[in-house]
């Protein structure tokens, strides 16, 4: 990054590692089991008493910290989105074969990206030491040791740090629901500038509690929909009624593509572009044509010198709102042209709900498994075409394809619109 | 990607010192603290009641009533600071494509106020809940979207979360936007950590102040250092092309020249300040991208947190990597600590420093404590200013260092 070193071009990047934490099973295998299943995972909110909210139902992770490795002391530290982070951190780390020693820690960072950070444990808290939202004043006597590691979303990313001792660059990036794609987009930027050589990149969030779900049934953003839990996300279907709270995380390897061929590293792809855009619009609202989105789509697909026609798969961020699904749908007509009604669309989200800024991460983890596996998962409960939607959104059942070109996309409250391309891996030159 | 020069072109404050740039340089070089007892709330229950606080701010000299009632103040502070820096700059936006356009802040813990009313409304009663707004107000990403979206800036747009030290990482996220080809990045944050609950949830770090003199409260490096004073507010500036910069004719305060990022690895824990190795690291890597030495460095503005054993492990740092003789000060003492918001208003007194070529002083430091021997800046100088080094490190073991220096043209 000093002046000049642009001179060469950007360094390659390559993603190495992939560990999972989602509804319907914590491990990247149960995970991509799911997908390619087309299983879903909704269910009724059992976390806690949501009988007083329009939304009841929700994506719930079975999620036991100790099974995923996490000491007592990051139990007891570690708001429900970090311990998800730990043990997609460990997954992945495991996967990638990479041993982080002395030589490498000083060149390892950590990036996360979360929406919503430590409302779970800030609520908890809150409750307790405003005797149950009486006081404003609230009494600090009651506060847990670590309040402050909930209110500060940086611990996600510091406590993976501490883990494994790395020093590199290390950040959380908070633009709502594009926060995982943008995570990664950010470590993807620090690899290709040699401000580090590998990072531990992805994404977490734990939102389902009552402020949050108060939140989005304020807005009639979720659906109201409670009594057939396990078909309530039906993105692109024409009987949609909002979107389906989940939960989870995702972290990817992201390492520098000598680096990872020098040690023989397996690699799921290289990551070719990456661009976020925003609409200055509206905080929720989405014009129905698309235009930024399109310009993300463009933007990234351009710095990989990757043409329209060469995208095999789309992995839509597909929420299941009705201005979302067709403000995708236009965006992605007006970047691929004709080729977006030839290529599969999905949305995992019909199966394991919207885990708000995590989920970036996690359609990440799909697209890179999607890549190295030739399997493209489905769309569940889709059943009826909605007329403004008519692209191929693989309804139901996974397909078999090689996929060398995937596509994947966020839309976020701010108007932020982010879009990031993987690509199989060519032969380094 | 290309190496494009990323200059500075607009200073927008708000932050105790005042509104404006001007304002918060008058009070840098007055010295006088700009702390005091709580107003936000009655503090009488609490044991840190001293706050720095934005004097004289009217919301609704920035902020429309439509936008006042979906907002935190927090988010009212950066509409102010975005506009005092847009002005600075001169900018005219509305002849950019706006796609040329950014915003990319640090916030480190989001609309903390108006959270706590709605988690109120949710549960003081059975039947509670929050309102329309909560989904958009409280969220960390909720000043640059609205900011974004005021100003049209349609860029690669960004929200980092490194507690403290994201407020420098802001201005290096700016410059690798404007390498990627956006012309003009607003960067920097605001912060407003001041509500009952907010205040609880910092005192768990045992970190800040219970003292109730202003003048003595928050005394970085200080002999009676005792942990720090929290503020509200912070700093927006614009980072721009260089070549656009120049085209348009704009005054320059300063160049963006390099930037690192480390961490600890490990814990933020009483009685462990934090790892001398990776803060230095972070200092000279800065200086090495930044292609300057540690002779070039006119004045340190350090992290100065206050709390003494990560006094003592900056100061170490600084030492190790600058030497005994750099000048050396902070006014986190007199303005309280801004989190990341702090940060970036380090970087608007680095840049007030070369425009005016004075440093100013740290004031009330007349007794270092040991370990924290460094060359202060006890007395207001005049002198030749040309390139500063400004540090933050953020709880839990971040450490970010950033090189501005005066903008020459290229040789």
């Amino acid at each position: 990054m000093s002046r000049g070193s642009g001179q060469h071009g950007p360094r390659r990047v390559v993603v190495t590692g992939v560990g999972v934490v989602a509804p319907g099973g914590v491990t990247r295998e149960a995970f991509w089991s799911t997908l390619t299943a087309g299983r879903t995972a909704t269910r009724r909110i059992s976390f806690f008493d949501a009988t007083k909210f329009r939304s009841r139902v929700a994506a719930e992770a079975d999620f036991d910290p100790v099974a995923a490795g996490l000491s007592a002391q990051e139990i007891r530290r570690a708001d429900r989105y970090v311990q998800f982070g730990l043990a997609c951190a460990r997954e992945a780390l495991a996967d990638s074969g990479l041993e982080l020693d002395e030589r490498t820690l000083d060149s390892t960072g950590v990036v996360m990206g979360s929406a919503v950070g430590g409302t779970m444990a800030l609520e908890d808290e809150y409750v307790a030491v405003s005797n149950t939202g009486k006081e404003w004043l609230v009494d600090h006597t009651y506060a847990g040791p670590f309040l402050y590691q909930a209110l500060v979303p940086s611990s996600l990313s510091a406590d993976i740090a501490h883990r494994y001792g790395t020093h590199g660059p290390t950040q959380v990036v908070s633009t709502g629901c594009t926060s995982g794609i943008d995570a990664i987009g950010y470590a993807w930027h620090l690899v290709q500038d040699g401000e580090a050589d590998v990072i531990i990149a992805g994404a977490s969030d734990s939102p389902i509690s009552p402020v949050t779900v108060s939140s989005f049934d304020a807005i009639k953003a979720t659906t109201p929909e409670n009594d057939d839990p396990e078909h309530a996300s039906r993105p692109f279907d024409a009987t949609r009624k909002g979107f389906v709270m989940g939960e989870g995380g995702a972290v990817l390897i992201l390492e520098e593509l000598s680096h990872a061929l020098a040690r023989g590293a397996k690699i799921y792809c290289e990551v070719t572009g990456y661009a976020s855009r925003s609409n200055g619009f509206h905080m929720t609202g989405l014009r129905p044509d698309g235009l930024e989105m399109a310009e993300a789509i463009r933007v990234s697909l351009d710095q990989g010198r990757t043409n329209p026609t060469d995208v095999d798969y789309i992995c839509a961020h597909g929420s299941g709102t009705k201005q979302n699904d067709r403000h995708e749908t236009a965006a992605f007509k007006k970047a691929l042209g004709d080729h977006a009604y030839r290529t599969p669309v999905s949305s995992i989200k019909s199966m394991i709900g919207h885990s708000l800024g995590a989920i970036g991460a996690i359609e990440m983890a799909a697209c890179a498994l999607t890549i190295d596996r030739s399997a493209i998962a489905p769309t569940a409960n889709w059943s009826q075409r909605d007329p403004e939607c008519d692209l191929d959104y693989t309804p139901n059942t996974a397909r078999e394809k090689r996929v060398n070109v995937a596509l994947s996309v966020g839309s976020g409250f701010g108007g932020f619109q982010s879009a990031m391309v993987f690509s199989r891996l060519k032969e380094a030159a | 990607m290309t190496a494009a020069r990323a200059v500075i072109t607009g200073i927008g404050v708000i932050a105790p010192s005042g509104i404006g740039a001007d304002a918060h340089w008058k009070s840098v070089l007055d010295g006088s603290s700009r702390l005091g007892r709580i107003s936000r709330f009655d503090p009488s229950s609490y044991p840190v009641t001293l706050a720095g606080e934005v004097p004289d701010f009217d919301p609704d000299e920035y902020v429309s009533p439509r936008l006042k009632v979906a907002t935190d103040r927090w988010t009212w502070h950066g509409f102010a600071a975005t506009q005092e820096a847009l002005e600075d700059s001169t900018i005219d936006l509305s002849g950019m494509d706006p796609y040329e356009t950014a915003v990319a802040l640090a916030s480190s813990s989001g609309g903390n106020e108006f959270g706590q009313g709605e988690l109120q409304a949710l549960w003081a009663e059975p039947d509670g809940a929050v309102s329309v707004y909560q989904s958009i107000a409280w969220f960390y990403a909720a000043s640059v979207g609205q900011i974004s979206i005021l100003h049209q800036l349609k860029g690669q747009c960004s929200v980092l979360v490194a507690e403290s030290a994201g407020g420098l990482d802001s201005f290096a996220q700016a410059v690798r936007t404007i390498r990627r080809g956006t012309k003009a990045v607003l960067a920097g944050g605001t912060e407003g950590p001041l509500s009952p609950y907010a205040l609880t949830c910092q005192l768990s770090t045992r970190r800040l102040s219970t003292s109730t003199d202003p003048a003595t409260a928050y005394q970085p490096f200080a002999a009676g250092a005792a942990g720090y004073v929290v503020s509200e507010g912070g700093a927006v500036l614009l980072v721009e092309d260089l070549d656009h910069a120049l085209e348009r004719g704009a005054a320059i305060h300063g160049e963006v020249l390099g930037w690192a990022a480390t961490h600890d690895g490990r814990a933020s824990r009483p009685g462990d300040g934090g790892d001398v190795t990776q803060v230095a690291r972070a200092m000279r890597l800065a200086l090495e991208r930044a292609d300057r030495s540690a002779a070039d460095v006119d004045v340190v503005f350090p992290d100065a947190v206050g709390v003494p054993e990560c006094d003592r492990v900056e100061a170490a740092a600084i030492r190790e990597v600058l030497g005994e003789d750099v000048p050396v000060t902070t006014q986190k003492g007199q303005l309280g600590r801004m989190y990341q918001g702090g940060a970036a208003l380090d970087v608007a007194t680095a840049l007030q420093a070369m425009r005016y070529d004075v440093l100013p002083a740290t004031p009330g430091l007349t007794d270092p404590a040991p370990g924290c021997e460094l060359n202060f800046v006890t007395e207001q100088t005049a002198q030749r200013t040309s390139l500063a080094l400004v540090n933050a490190r953020g709880y839990d073991g971040f450490n970010t260092s950033l090189v501005v220096g005066r903008y020459e043209e290229a040789v």
